[in-house]
């Protein structure tokens, strides 16, 4: 019998190992291509559509989900511009559509718990909202396998990749909806703040272990699922905030990724 | 157009805002033809080619192709992140679904054969150039462009380089339009060069810079460089911003 207890646990656990096995794969391009600030612009876009969701009386999942969209789309399009560097219009965009999200939120007369939604609350997923990121991981890791070998060929040379009749603009939109959907959904798990850093670390400490782009991006995945399992059961045991557990998780792993690394590569130079 | 003719540049002339950088340029390609575009830096050898290869709109004037055309491309660099660990097998794989034999063939066809396992990031300078010109190989080419193929090869890689380059044309009966600015090197195996400055200078065979065949077994000494002298007239000059000073503009 599964008792309420173990029940929201094991919605938890769930929930995050979802995340964590999409972010992987998806983290890894965000790593080869540099796109970390994107995923943190994203992420205060996220802040910015859960506003307008209050505001506006919709649902929240969906308001969060289009406004990273149209943020992504937007990025594509003025970074076919050339006046500003796309450094530049990230950090525009993050900050502003923070502000604004902050400033909607004032206007509404609904008392969100926003630390909920800054660093996360794993503990509080509904049934809902695992079948919202259910659908949404899934979705994202078979359009992500349909256009691997395109993802790799535009993060190796995108102009080789555009000789080679590859359109891809196309791509690269793809890439930034895929990643705008899962910052969407992983705002619950992580929060808004620390939702670049599942992307991110998991791949970074997976990078040693690895010979093949596809050995890189399931290694991610696995020290993802590790870390959300690690940070779950110091949640569990001293009572630490979930989202920030898992984050300090992935970040002793990446550590120890270093490590070992170091150790390893002082046995194996001579490939160098 | 000239059956013979692979493509064909006509008046092309392009501007960024306020900017000239191309100036109504025109040449063609042919069969078995090297064409060599040489030229200071900002002269728009870049911004040419990536016309030509139809990254870049023209401002004005029009790039014809003959029909079914197949252009390999072999880009200046290739930044790879140290993050990425690709195999030069598996590089390879992803254009436009290499078979097996088609990437043994191409990378021994570029004496690379022993680096099909090895990490793209940890092969040097010179060992990338032959992966990315195996890569431009694969599909077959009627066209080659070679930007600046010899960046990062010390000089006697880049002589073993260029003769590769004309090999493969021999082989391949492809034409090929080399970006280069070391005309020294490439002068052999030359057909017509185009100086570039935003406009065409001038434009032709290559003058024989010395009637002695010794001249060539010269380019791996130190004093190359200064030897290496494409004696061309340019019948005006250009003052600081590449305008033109004096002199008209007749290419």
């Amino acid at each position: 019998m599964v008792t309420p207890m173990a029940d929201f646990i094991f919605r938890a656990l769930l929930a995050g190992l979802l995340v964590a096995l999409i972010a992987g794969p998806l983290g890894c391009f965000v790593v080869w291509r540099r796109m970390s600030y994107f995923g943190d612009t994203l992420a205060h876009s996220a802040l910015f559509g859960l506003a307008l969701g209050l505001l506006l009386d919709i649902s929240l999942e969906l308001a969060v989900i289009v406004a990273c969209l149209v943020l992504a789309v937007i990025l594509v399009l003025l970074e076919n511009r050339r006046e500003l560097s796309t450094d530049t219009i990230l950090g525009i965009l993050a900050h502003s559509s923070l502000a604004l999200g902050l400033v909607i939120m004032s206007f509404t007369d609904n008392q969100l718990n926003l630390m909920a939604y800054l660093f996360g609350d794993l503990l509080t997923v509904s049934n809902r909202d695992l079948i919202w990121i259910g659908a949404v991981v899934f979705v994202v890791l078979g359009i992500l396998y349909k256009n691997w070998s395109n993802l790799l060929t535009i993060t190796l040379h995108e102009e080789l990749a555009r000789v080679e009749g590859l359109n891809v603009i196309r791509v690269r939109l793809l890439l930034m909806l895929l990643i705008a959907l899962i910052v969407a959904v992983s705002m619950k798990v992580i929060g808004i703040l620390l939702i670049t850093s599942l992307l991110i670390i998991p791949p970074a400490c997976a990078r040693i272990y690895s010979r093949t782009p596809e050995s890189m991006a399931a290694i991610a995945s696995i020290i993802g699922c590790m870390s959300v399992c690690g940070g779950l059961t110091a949640s569990w045991f001293w009572d630490t905030p979930t989202g920030p557990s898992i984050v300090v998780t992935a970040s002793l792993l990446f550590v120890l990724s270093r490590v070992s690394g170091i150790k390893g590569s002082a046995a194996s130079h001579q490939e160098y | 157009m000239n059956p013979n003719t692979l493509i064909s540049a006509r008046d092309i002339s392009l501007q960024f805002g306020q900017r000239n950088i191309l100036n109504d340029i025109s040449f063609s390609i042919s069969e078995r033809q090297i064409v060599t575009l040489i030229g200071p830096n900002g002269a728009g050898k870049t911004s040419l080619v990536k016309i030509v290869l139809g990254l870049l709109k023209p401002s004005d004037g029009c790039v014809e192709t003959r029909n079914g055309l197949r252009i390999g491309y072999m880009p200046q660099r290739l930044y790879i992140d140290q993050s990425m660990p690709v195999s030069v097998d598996r590089f390879l794989k992803l254009a436009v679904n290499a078979n097996n034999n088609e990437i043994d063939r191409a990378l021994s066809e570029v004496g690379a054969t022993s680096l099909k396992d090895n990490l793209l990031y940890s092969l040097s300078g010179g060992e990338l150039q032959r992966v990315l010109l195996a890569r431009a190989l694969i599909q077959d080419p009627d066209l080659l462009v070679l930007d600046e193929p010899a960046q990062g090869v010390d000089v006697n890689g880049q002589a073993e380089l260029y003769r590769l380059i004309s090999d493969i044309r021999d082989r391949h009966s492809c034409g090929i339009l080399l970006v280069s600015h070391d005309l020294h090197l490439v002068m052999s195996a030359t057909d017509e060069v185009i100086c570039l400055n935003q406009h065409v200078c001038c434009h032709g065979h290559p003058e024989q810079v010395s009637n002695d065949p010794a001249y060539l077994e010269l380019f791996g000494k130190k004093d190359a460089e200064a030897l290496a002298v494409y004696t061309h007239h340019h019948n005006h000059s250009h003052g600081l911003h590449g305008e033109i000073v004096d002199g008209d503009t007749d290419g």
